[in-house]
């Protein structure tokens, strides 16, 4: 029971209005996850992903539907409540990494503890085992621009991870990435994914898709569970 | 509650290292915004410490005429154009008036001793009440005493212009100069007033002071129309002026426009009030740079807010709190105000050095002008930095993130 309630989603719409016309990008989305799991969300721009994504992310929050997340119920909370949220339970990923330019690899990766509020010492320490982690040790004090983007993507992975959050959600991860360095990003997902971490990748890739444990598609708003296949 | 307390300090900490890394990376951007801090802050204290300052060597040089004293200078009438000795004593019975000082010029064409001449010497009576009053002022030698007001006597008090002019290496006392043509026993040599003292206000600052009666004597008058009357303890200037008004009137016979006292109390309190508004009106203009300084600050932020949306929506992603995002960009704001103000506390208090130099004031160093540009900076930081943080801290994660 306490695990069905790790994350799941009843009937969650999405309404925005453009120009006067109501646009339904979310319709009645039902979605469980359990622990453990490394799921895809596949599906064509303008799908209606990207929201789907900030909605799981707690960066937006549902016109209607229920959205438990560990026992909490999103849609009820108010903006303070949502970032602390978001910074116990998500770690973000996003398709160009998003580092700070003026910030090293490892100022980077401390970002997320220095908000959550962990002390200078235990905040290096903890950001130097995950670069540790992501294979990328030695290259902590470098700037984002002096790493390759597969380096710069690691950092964001490892940033993501350092708060040890329940969920990492990933936006199309390998997005910027030459196909050699997407294979490595995604070898990396499936690594963390036996390591117990729960992953959601939203994408377009198909290619990319396969290799979560599970796919579910998404097209105009609508979401099915998925078999093998995809349209995009 | 203090791990609360523990959380703020530290990313307070942080927020103070974020913000140097972005001042530090706009620098020339980061220079023009807190430059209208800077300007303001200086002007506000050059102005304040100057004015202070200023109205500091006024107050002492009032001191030394001597708050407590009238000046006097009679007009006279058709029957009778200034005072006599009899009418002095007349004044200097008065209860509210402890003594007087009268000032006698002599116009003498030329003063000489052995072959030297001078032509432009000043000389001038007094009595030894006035050196009583002043005896500071005389370096060497004595004063005047009553008994050479009593018996005109020929001996003579000589500046230090005049020491250069006759007596270069020699010791000028018991030298006998030729005043106008009559021989004069050096006594004493004093120093000019150049504070604005007693002397300058007759007529500037004489070269060679005589007893008073020898003075009369050399005019060949007995007429006395300036001098200064001295107010006895206890009091005020006010009822001083009305009993010697009274007394004048009666002598003139009530004739206007005869005589005029001027008090130095009036006039240093006007001085005072003119200078104090003065001082509030330039504060005023200054103020008004300092918040300018402000909006060109707040502009600076708001310009920051939207060129990092970018980063605020991220950090907005990565957990920062609503209050986080908020307080670095009001400390951001903060820091920069200050180091304006710092900045603008140094070239202030340099500025004012400077004034009080060109003005011939004696600066002195004002810490509550100091605190007053530190604080209103400060202020100016938080004030106008709130608004542009306020907007950062509402940003929206996604549309922070959706305009890569």
């Amino acid at each position: 029971m306490e695990n069905s309630k790790f994350f799941e989603m009843r009937g969650i719409d999405k309404d925005y209005t453009m120009a006067d016309e109501a646009v339904h990008v979310l319709r009645h989305i039902d979605l469980t996850i359990r622990e453990g799991e490394f799921l895809s969300v596949l599906g064509p721009s303008g799908s209606g992903k990207s929201t789907l994504m900030n909605i799981i992310g707690c960066l937006d929050t549902p016109t209607a539907g229920r959205y438990t997340l560990k026992g909490r119920e999103v849609e009820e909370l108010d903006e303070q409540e949502l970032a602390e949220l978001r910074s116990r339970e998500i770690g973000f990923i996003f398709q160009n990494s998003q580092l700070l330019p003026r910030l090293t690899a490892i100022q980077n990766v401390e970002l997320p503890l220095i908000y959550a509020g962990i002390g200078g010492r235990e905040r290096r320490r903890r950001a130097t085992a995950m670069l540790r982690r992501v294979g990328l040790e030695e290259r902590m004090d470098h700037l984002p621009t002096q790493l390759s983007g597969g380096q710069q993507q690691r950092v964001a992975i490892a940033r993501a991870l350092v708060g040890d959050p329940s969920i990492l959600l990933a936006d199309e991860p390998t997005g910027a990435l030459d196909q050699k360095t997407g294979r490595q990003i995604m070898a990396l997902f499936r690594q963390l994914n036996a390591e117990r971490r729960t992953i959601i990748m939203i994408t377009h890739d198909m290619n990319i898709a396969r290799n979560a444990t599970r796919v579910v598609h998404i097209i105009d708003g609508v979401l099915t569970e998925g078999g093998g296949t995809a349209d995009a | 509650m203090l791990k609360k307390i523990r959380g703020t300090l530290m990313m307070t900490c942080e927020c103070v290292r974020m913000s140097m890394d972005n001042i530090r990376g706009n620098k020339v951007r980061s220079f023009l915004t807190l430059l209208g801090i800077m300007i303001g802050v200086t002007a506000v204290i050059a102005l304040i410490s100057t004015v202070n300052a200023v109205s500091g060597s006024l107050a002492s040089s009032f001191q030394s005429m001597g708050v407590g004293t009238l000046t006097v200078s009679v007009a006279g009438n058709n029957l009778k154009s200034g005072l006599t000795s009899e009418d002095l004593e007349q004044i200097t019975d008065l209860d509210e008036i402890v003594g007087l000082t009268p000032s006698v010029n002599v116009s003498v064409s030329s003063v000489s001793y052995g072959s030297k001449i001078v032509t432009d010497l000043t000389v001038s009576g007094r009595n030894a009440y006035y050196f009583i009053l002043n005896r500071d002022m005389v370096l060497q030698g004595r004063t005047l005493k009553f008994f050479d007001d009593d018996s005109a006597t020929s001996v003579c008090l000589i500046s230090q212009d005049a020491v250069d002019a006759f007596f270069a290496g020699i010791n000028p006392l018991g030298e006998v100069i030729y005043v106008g043509g009559l021989p004069f026993t050096v006594v004493g040599r004093y120093e000019e007033d150049t504070g604005g003292g007693i002397s300058s206000i007759f007529s500037g600052s004489p070269d060679i002071l005589i007893p008073y009666t020898t003075a009369l004597r050399m005019n060949g008058t007995d007429i006395i129309t300036s001098f200064i009357v001295y107010i006895a303890d206890g009091y005020s200037s006010d009822a001083a002026e009305t009993a010697l008004s009274d007394l004048l009137d009666k002598i003139f016979e009530y004739e206007d426009d005869t005589f005029t006292i001027t008090s130095m109390e009036t006039v240093e309190n006007t001085m005072e009030t003119m200078l104090g508004m003065m001082s509030s009106l330039l504060a005023g203009i200054a103020s008004i740079a300092l918040v300018v300084g402000g909006i060109g600050i707040m502009n600076m932020m708001l310009t920051t807010v939207t060129e990092r949306t970018v980063e605020i929506g991220l950090k907005k992603a990565l957990g920062a709190m609503p209050w986080q995002i908020r307080l670095q960009f009001l400390i951001e704001s903060f820091m920069l105000s200050m180091l304006g103000g710092l900045l603008g506390v140094a070239a202030g208090v340099g500025l004012s050095m400077i004034l009080c130099n060109v003005l011939g004031a004696s600066f002195t160093f004002s810490g509550s002008a100091v605190a007053l540009g530190v604080g209103f900076s400060a202020a100016v930081g938080i004030i106008f930095g709130y608004a542009p943080a306020r907007k950062a801290s509402k940003l929206n994660p996604i549309d922070a993130l959706r305009s890569v």
